[in-house]
């Protein structure tokens, strides 16, 4: 075709027909970030609440670090998609002027709820001792700070503290669907678009809400293990094994739905199933066959069933084999959240054709940026960490929880 | 109400009159207006300039040449269709130096429209630009006002014209009309009433296309007797249409 | 036409824009009209109940010229670079082998070459393709903050000062007719040429258009351009399972165009 070479690189990659609007990529590398993140705050937040609704005893040295996790990932989650706007500076017209009939509008209510009403209170009732503690003692600028974040409250009778036991009941109680909301919406926002075949279906939130407890779970088994390792802290195996148990089961259920969603869309097979079958076995062959089946769900539940199983192991073995499973799944669910943003927008509306999709490296869309935002979080809850200590049995806690 | 309780309320009573605040003091005027949208938004839009200027403007001083393209099989193709957008010129009547729209003098420009494509609809008047009098520009013998062929147009091609130009594309251009349908001279006073008809057997085309006829060795030949029995030609082929190659 | 042309007196309009024009240049002009046509005095004429914009477009007279791309990017300002199209012109070529392959290089704004050996092909035919303007625009119902919308005629337009550029709208349509615009970062479309509109001018792809495959009129008008097309032909929306109910209707169109 004449002018052929006058084609943008992107043009004459695609294969097939693809309307001309569609060759650039909207959302890109960090759209695909924010599900993952906001999946990870859900997952953690559902790991806390165990504790503390369902009383799972054995998971209590983890309530914490689910807690400040889930904090530290929350406060990330909206810079992706504010660096991805056209119009950053435009973003708090979504307060202003939040158009009802819109799913996406509700983010900044649905995050606002969950972070003011849910997390910070929660978090903020579990502190308050110590945080009152640590304005008597501290000086100077020190002294003021906890004072602010502690209210000016001083109140440290153990009436109060028992009343902030049921209060922290309560909240989780509201927290649980808080945190289904948070993540179920998430995925709302891609289930619902009756244009694109890939991500209109109803399991959409659902198969999010799931996988995203698989990736909090894991990320807080991660952390626990690691963090444990540099402190040199002993590992309560007990709990390191129901953390792993949770896992399994969290796991199960996610590759089952994921699976039905997969079955449901191959026994159908509707006008879109050719172009998406052809998607899958030649842009997303890697990230999806590869990565988020086999290594990212597969090996994971295999290892992680053998291990619940044959509980004779070795201790050293069975850490090693969670922490390994865990790393997997957490790149298993990356995956999930790229194939699902990213794929939904490889093939073309005309259900002929597929485009292509390539990170650049610097930029504010780019793999750095990306790297940056996926670090930033681990870099918050170090601080957080200092300021709220992480550990029930740190000196300062006489808080009672146990 | 326990002290922990009211400061959070407290907390949350002053971020959300921050919130009731902002909300007052930033919402764009005009917000909600006609619909969940800036009414002023409309009238940005609306002042945004036009290029093209519409050929009700042109009509208004170039009438002479409007008559006359209304009258030719021109008459649907608009003053900008060809020479561009126009409303600079326009504006510019009042001022010194009268900026003129574009007058495209080259083959490529009708050949835009009126080379040849399968996919243009059958009857469009379309040409082969390599083999209809090449180099030669396209002015020369039509005027783009008034494109009528250079010749008067008589017989068959006076009415039928979209069948009379596929068929001068196709391998059939050589054959007259008549070879395949007889015609009473009444169909040119009463169309309707006397039409003309269509081969009622095989053996016309056969006449070329039979195995063993004398025709050219690139006309296609088939077995008459195995070839689609049962069926008249043209149940199947175009004889009019290139398909028909 | 002749209903927009009935509303807007458009000779007298453009003498007074050109009387007063005088000794002014094209801004001052452009913003005498915006004071004209105010929005206030422009919907005191309109009644928003009778007027309903639509598009027809007559498939079989396409010819594929590319007229209208390039029409519509001088117009409306449209980037430059062959990603960005608020309207374009597609190619099927069905080949009797039943395989069907689609082609819009450049949008169509070029003109198309034979490539495919003519004995092979059973039939072709251009599509126009543009923004569907539709009732129920799936792009409205997403758009976070109200930059997108609907007027009381039925157009679907963009408040690109008001439009944070998140894309949704874009993944929202089903008609790929929206794009990101790479200098505005905001979202960007066919906007049935607003400005001409209000001016009592045809939309610039209409106007161009030297087959009358576009037919732009008032779809609820009892006697109009429009009006004939729906009468006479069969008409077909694109995408019609999707609820979208598109105001741009097509005539003799193929089972494969989608």
């Amino acid at each position: 075709m004449e002018g052929i070479e006058q084609l943008p690189e992107i043009l004459r990659l695609a294969s097939g027909y693809i309307y001309p609007n569609e060759a650039e990529l909207h959302w890109g590398f960090l759209v695909v970030i924010y599900p993952y993140l906001t999946g990870l705050v859900a997952g953690a937040f559902i790991l806390a609440s165990l504790v503390k609704v369902f009383n799972v005893k054995a998971l209590l040295p983890t309530y914490r670090l689910s807690m400040l996790t889930a904090l530290s990932f929350l406060i990330v989650a909206p810079l992706p998609l504010l660096a991805h706007l056209g119009h950053p500076e435009r973003s708090l017209q979504i307060f202003l002027t939040p158009q009802p009939k819109s799913a996406m509008a509700m983010f900044g209510f649905v995050y606002a709820w969950y972070l003011m009403m849910v997390l910070l209170a929660e978090i903020w009732l579990e502190y308050r001792i110590v945080l009152i503690e640590k304005g008597r003692t501290k000086k100077g600028l020190k002294k003021l700070f906890y004072k602010f974040v502690s209210l000016w409250d001083t109140d440290t009778s153990k009436k109060s503290i028992i009343f902030d036991h049921k209060a922290i009941h309560f909240i989780t109680l509201v927290g649980i669907p808080s945190a289904f909301l948070l993540h179920g919406y998430v995925g709302f926002i891609f289930g619902a678009i009756k244009a694109n075949p890939w991500w209109s279906s109803v399991l959409m939130p659902v198969v999010f809400l799931f996988s995203a407890i698989v990736s909090g779970i894991a990320l807080v088994l991660i952390l626990y293990t690691l963090t444990s390792l540099f402190k040199s802290r002993p590992i309560d195996m007990k709990c390191l094994e129901k953390l792993a148990a949770f896992l399994l089961y969290a796991l199960l259920v996610d590759f089952s739905l994921e699976m039905l969603d997969f079955i449901h869309r191959l026994y159908e097979s509707e006008e879109s199933i050719e172009i998406l079958g052809h998607m899958i076995t030649n842009r997303l062959f890697i990230s999806l066959i590869i990565v988020q089946m086999l290594l990212g769900t597969i090996i994971p539940l295999i290892t992680l069933s053998i291990l619940h199983i044959k509980k004779d192991m070795p201790v050293e073995f069975r850490r090693l084999g969670y922490l390994i499973a865990a790393v997997l799944i957490q790149m298993g669910i990356f995956s999930t959240r790229w194939n699902v943003v990213v794929g939904g927008q490889l093939f073309s509306k005309s259900l002929r054709g597929l485009t292509i999709y390539k990170v650049e490296m610097l930029g504010t869309e780019g793999l750095f940026m990306g790297i940056l935002l996926l670090v930033l979080p681990l870099i918050i809850l170090y601080f957080v960490a200092k300021i709220l200590p992480m550990w029930q049995d740190d000196p300062v806690v006489d808080s009672g929880t146990k | 109400m326990p002290g922990q309780v009211k400061r959070l309320l407290i907390f949350v009573v002053i971020i959300c009159v921050l919130f009731v605040v902002s909300r007052v003091l930033l919402v764009p005027e005009g917000f909600g207006k006609y619909g969940h949208y800036r009414a002023t938004a409309i009238d940005t839009i609306i002042a945004l300039p036009i290029n093209y200027a519409g050929h009700i403007v042109c009509n208004d001083c170039h009438d002479d040449i409007a008559e006359t393209k209304d009258a030719s099989y021109h008459q649907g193709v608009n003053c900008e269709s060809c020479h561009g957008p126009s409303n600079d010129h326009v504006q510019s009547l009042e001022e010194d130096e009268i900026i003129l729209p574009s007058a495209p003098r080259d083959r490529n420009q009708c050949s835009i429209c009126h080379a040849y494509s399968p996919a243009k609809a059958t009857g469009f008047p379309q040409i082969d630009v390599v083999t209809h009098n090449p180099v030669k520009p396209c002015i020369s013998c039509h005027d783009p006002h008034a494109p009528d062929p250079p010749s008067v147009i008589g017989g068959c091609i006076a009415c039928h014209r979209g069948i009379t130009r596929t068929k001068a594309l196709s391998a059939h251009s050589n054959i007259e009309c008549n070879e395949c349908h007889t015609t009473q001279d009444e169909h040119m006073v009463n169309p309707r009433a006397f039409r003309p008809d269509k081969p009622r057997s095989r053996d016309l085309c056969g006449k070329c296309h039979a195995k063993g006829a004398t025709s050219e060795t690139f006309t296609k030949k088939v077995d008459m007797t195995e070839h689609g029995v049962g069926y008249l030609c043209w149940q199947c082929h175009f004889p009019h249409h290139p398909e028909a190659n | 036409m002749s209903n927009i042309k009935r509303e807007f007196d458009r000779r007298k309009f453009i003498k007074g824009c050109l009387l007063g024009g005088v000794g002014l240049g094209i801004l001052p002009t452009l913003s005498k009209m915006h004071e004209v046509l105010g929005s206030t005095e422009k919907l005191a004429e309109y009644v928003p109940e009778i007027r309903s914009y639509g598009m027809g477009i007559n498939v079989k007279a396409c010819i594929g010229c590319g007229k209208c791309v390039n029409a519509c990017e001088q117009e409306n300002n449209v980037p430059k670079d062959p990603m960005y199209y608020r309207t374009w012109v597609e190619r099927y070529t069905l080949l009797l082998s039943g395989e069907t392959i689609v082609e819009s290089p450049f949008g169509g704004s070029r003109g198309f070459t034979d490539t495919h050996q003519e004995s092979k092909i059973l039939k072709s035919f251009f599509v126009p393709k543009l923004c569907n303007h539709c009732k129920n625009a799936p792009c409205v119902q997403v758009c976070p903050v109200g930059a997108t919308f609907t007027t009381s005629e039925g157009v679907v337009l963009v408040d690109k000062d008001y439009c944070i550029g998140c894309s949704y709208c874009l993944q929202a349509c089903p008609y790929g007719a929206r794009f990101m615009n790479p200098i505005t970062h905001t979202a960007d479309k066919c906007t049935f040429c607003y400005h001409r509109l209000s001016r009592g001018l045809l939309p610039a792809c209409v106007e161009v258009c030297p087959t009358k495959a576009r037919i732009f009129g008032d779809t609820k008008l009892r006697s109009s351009q429009l009006t004939r097309f729906f009468r006479q032909n069969e008409i077909q929306v694109l995408k019609g399972g999707l609820n979208t109910d598109p105001q741009v209707f097509y005539a003799r169109l193929d089972g494969e165009v989608r």
